[in-house]
């Protein structure tokens, strides 16, 4: 089986990430316990209070995982790349089914067995401690058993922003098109969350019987597993503390990018800390911006108009001079480009090319009234995206565009999901699945030339960055990306070694 | 221990008192089981003494001093109280439900097994059979045998019984009855017993008080009472199935 030669292929960076998921879960349940055990017990003492500590934990379990990452990302304290905000999402996920058992269990024990606790003399406080928590442990715990199998499944989204786990894989695959990728993910995952699952449930069998003494012996496990989680926690924190954090996006050939000044730094005797495979413009910009991330390579064209707003100039000079000038502002350095211009093109199925003789974008014409078009959600929502296209080109497609995945669109494409999509010019797929690039004739695709872009901090810290840089300025074509890309993609070889490969055939 | 109800009256706005003007002396060792239709007040009494509920107006005073004034945690430590559905802690084995009290007065864990042992014993459930066991895997009357051993722990000076042995069978209620007497009589505590079975009444009171509508009619020896002619009175002696002549 392709997955298991995966594994054995990348046995110790699943462990890792595995450890990294398992950390992510643990810490971020632990936590929930010890906000939501409290909180639960306070909403089954107060009524009112409860019904409004029970209303912000559904509420937060209604946001959806991805759009709570990103209201999170650029709160202060809170958000930022990498485990932390991952673990304040976790955590909010986990609180609503802790509180919601806290409060069930307490509330359905026996009145009478209250009563007796308080006529025989106990403090509210003792009747807490030696009755009513002790008699609501099972349900508290099959409260925290749900919470645990959600957190195994919501921490696969954490890669998204940096977090790791194995999420990692999931999103690789995806952006490679790749199911083994996938499935190296998704399997463990699953896994994972079924084992936790039946060992959390064997656990509230053994308390269902109700014995006092094993109860304080969960009470010690549960007392471990914080250890566990505070020591996890300031393993994640050491982490972060690396000498350079160079980040990417979440599609092959920026991973490759990445992995590429990433090396490059090595070279130059620097640690570095690789944040690959963020979930996004937004999320690369925000992380350099908080000084999460030192470096990512962006693009022009993409700076200009998704970060900056503005009009980008069509002109490759004028473009990289005001992305240079926008930048500073912010502190940032825009360093010299690597040499490639991976501009947005619009691409058909090769059999319709030839059978309809399309040649550029204005061929599509005739055919939007039938035709259903089909873009990444953020080439759908973007100014240099989807709406200046059509305008730009006077298309009026009759379907609505569906808007997909990045890294599912060339092959919804082959499949004919879709009709026409927007994708990039250094895709591997474009050869290997037979599609066809429309010429730009009016030239509505600003530039795209990718170029470095530093914390201006982070130059001043590591001087060496800019060094290492420098070797790569101009030295990547659009040739070699579209074959680095297909290496990664068709061929299914590591980034790592695909880069190592790359770097060690430049001549210095 | 003494207890006092001086003139008390239980009352919730816009009900008719639970309680009104309840006059009764219960003398240190005494048993006084009073006798009452369900809603008639009867577990109100039992919930002024130990202070789980204070009187609108009155008094109630324990041991010379007044509820108001007692530390509650203080007096209910002091004041043993049987329920008629026991209460046990389903979580604890009977042997640390009888433990409770003198664990949370401070005991060495030797003096709390050691007490909970004679407790056992006393009503009849060894510490070596039953010891061990969770209240889920005893009988109805082994429970209530477990409350009443738990309730006796720290030496209470008063005990309230609510409906105490109500929901046993005949035999086993007799052999109950028995052992509790002879308890009380060895310990010499105050006993504040509250049943609807003026059978039960009989056989434990040393005075049995029959309660109506929030106001005692009566208290006397159950000889005088069984010699009632007040028809709220009779209604009670007469609900007692006649023994078949031979």
């Amino acid at each position: 089986m392709p997955v298991l030669r995966f594994w054995q292929a990348h046995a110790a960076e699943l462990l890792g990430l595995l450890q990294q998921h398992l950390l992510l879960v643990c810490v971020s349940t632990t936590i929930a316990v010890v906000i939501g055990l409290p909180a639960g017990v306070i909403a089954a003492r107060r009524p009112r209070a409860g019904r409004v500590i029970l209303a912000g934990a559904n509420v937060a379990q209604t946001i959806p995982s991805l759009a709570l990452l990103g209201f999170l990302l650029p709160l202060p304290f809170i958000g930022g790349i990498g485990a932390r905000t991952a673990l304040v999402a976790l955590t909010l996920y986990a609180l609503l089914p802790i509180v919601r058992a806290t409060v069930t269990g307490l509330a359905t024990i026996d009145r009478a067995i209250i009563e007796a606790g308080t006529a025989m003399g106990m403090t509210p406080r003792q009747l807490l401690m030696m009755v009513e928590l002790p008699i609501a442990l099972p349900q508290i715990v099959a409260g925290i058993r749900v919470a645990t199998v959600i957190g195994v499944g919501t921490a696969t989204v954490a890669a998204a922003i940096g977090a790791g786990g194995l999420g990692e894989y999931i999103f690789r695959g995806l952006a490679m098109v790749d199911s083994t990728t996938i499935l190296a993910g998704a399997i463990p995952a699953a896994a994972l969350a079924l084992l936790a699952d039946a060992a959390l449930a064997a656990a509230e069998r053994w308390l269902r019987g109700g014995r006092v003494r094993k109860a304080r012996v969960a009470v010690a496990a549960a007392a471990t597993v914080v250890a566990l989680g505070i020591l996890a926690g300031s393993a994640v924190v050491r982490d972060a503390r690396a000498t350079v954090v160079v980040g990417s996006k979440n599609f092959t050939e920026q991973v490759i990018l990445g992995e590429m000044v990433a090396q490059a730094l090595e070279r130059e005797g620097m640690t570095v800390d690789r944040r690959l495979n963020l979930g996004g413009t937004f999320v690369c910009d925000k992380g350099l911006r908080s000084g999460d991330l030192d470096l990512y390579v962006e693009y022009t064209g993409t700076a200009v108009s998704a970060i900056f707003h503005e009009e980008v100039p069509r002109d490759p000079q004028r473009a990289l001079n005001r992305t240079r000038e926008l930048y500073a502002r912010s502190q940032l350095s825009a360093l010299a480009p690597l040499g490639f211009n991976n501009t947005f093109t619009i691409l058909v199925r090769g059999r319709d090319a030839r059978e309809r003789g399309l040649r550029t974008i204005e061929d599509l014409a005739p055919l939007t009234a039938s035709w259903t078009p089909g873009f990444g959600h953020e080439f759908l929502q973007r100014q240099d995206g989807y709406p200046g296209l059509v305008s730009a080109y006077g298309l009026t497609f009759k379907s609505q565009p569906r808007g997909m995945e990045l890294s599912l669109i060339y092959r919804a494409l082959a499949d004919g999901q879709v009709d026409v999509i927007a994708g990039d010019a250094t895709s591997a797929l474009i050869a290997s699945l037979d599609l066809a690039v429309l010429e730009d004739t009016r030239q509505y695709f600003p530039p795209y030339d990718a170029v470095p872009v530093v914390r201006a901090a982070s130059l001043r810290r590591e001087p060496a960055i800019a060094r290492a840089l420098s070797h790569l300025a101009g030295r990547v074509s659009a040739k070699d990306m579209r074959a680095l890309n297909a290496a990664v993609d068709l061929e299914k070889r590591h980034v790592r070694d695909v880069v190592a490969q790359f770097l060690g055939s430049l001549a210095p | 221990m003494s207890v006092q109800f001086q003139q008390v009256r239980c009352a919730y706005a816009g009900r008719p008192p639970i309680l009104d003007g309840l006059d009764l002396t219960v003398e240190e060792g005494e048993i006084v089981a009073i006798v009452g239709r369900s809603g008639a007040g009867k577990t109100t009494i039992l919930k002024l003494v130990n202070r789980l509920l204070l009187p609108s107006s009155g008094a109630v005073v324990v041991q010379g001093r007044d509820t108001r004034e007692w530390d509650s945690i203080q007096l209910r430590r002091r004041t043993g109280y049987v329920f008629q559905d026991v209460g046990l802690f389903p979580h604890m084995t009977v042997e640390d439900n009888v433990r409770v009290l003198p664990r949370l007065e401070g005991w060495t864990v030797e003096r709390q097994r050691a007490r909970a042992h004679e407790l056992l014993q006393l009503v009849g459930l060894p510490a070596d059979v039953y010891g061990a066991r969770f209240p889920s895997e005893l009988s109805g009357g082994q429970r209530q045998r477990v409350g009443l051993a738990r309730a006796l722990a720290v030496d209470p000076q008063v005990l309230l019984m609510d409906e105490p042995f109500g929901a046993l069978d005949p035999i086993t209620r007799a052999e109950i009855r028995g052992e509790f007497l002879r308890i009380q009589a060895r310990l010499g505590i105050t006993v504040i017993l509250v049943t609807h079975d003026m059978g039960e009444a009989f056989s434990l009171g040393d005075r049995v008080a029959v309660l109506d509508a929030g106001v005692m009619i009566v208290c006397a020896a159950p000889a005088a009472v069984a010699a009632s002619r007040d028809p709220r009175v009779r209604a009670f002696i007469d609900s007692l199935p006649p023994i078949p002549a031979a």
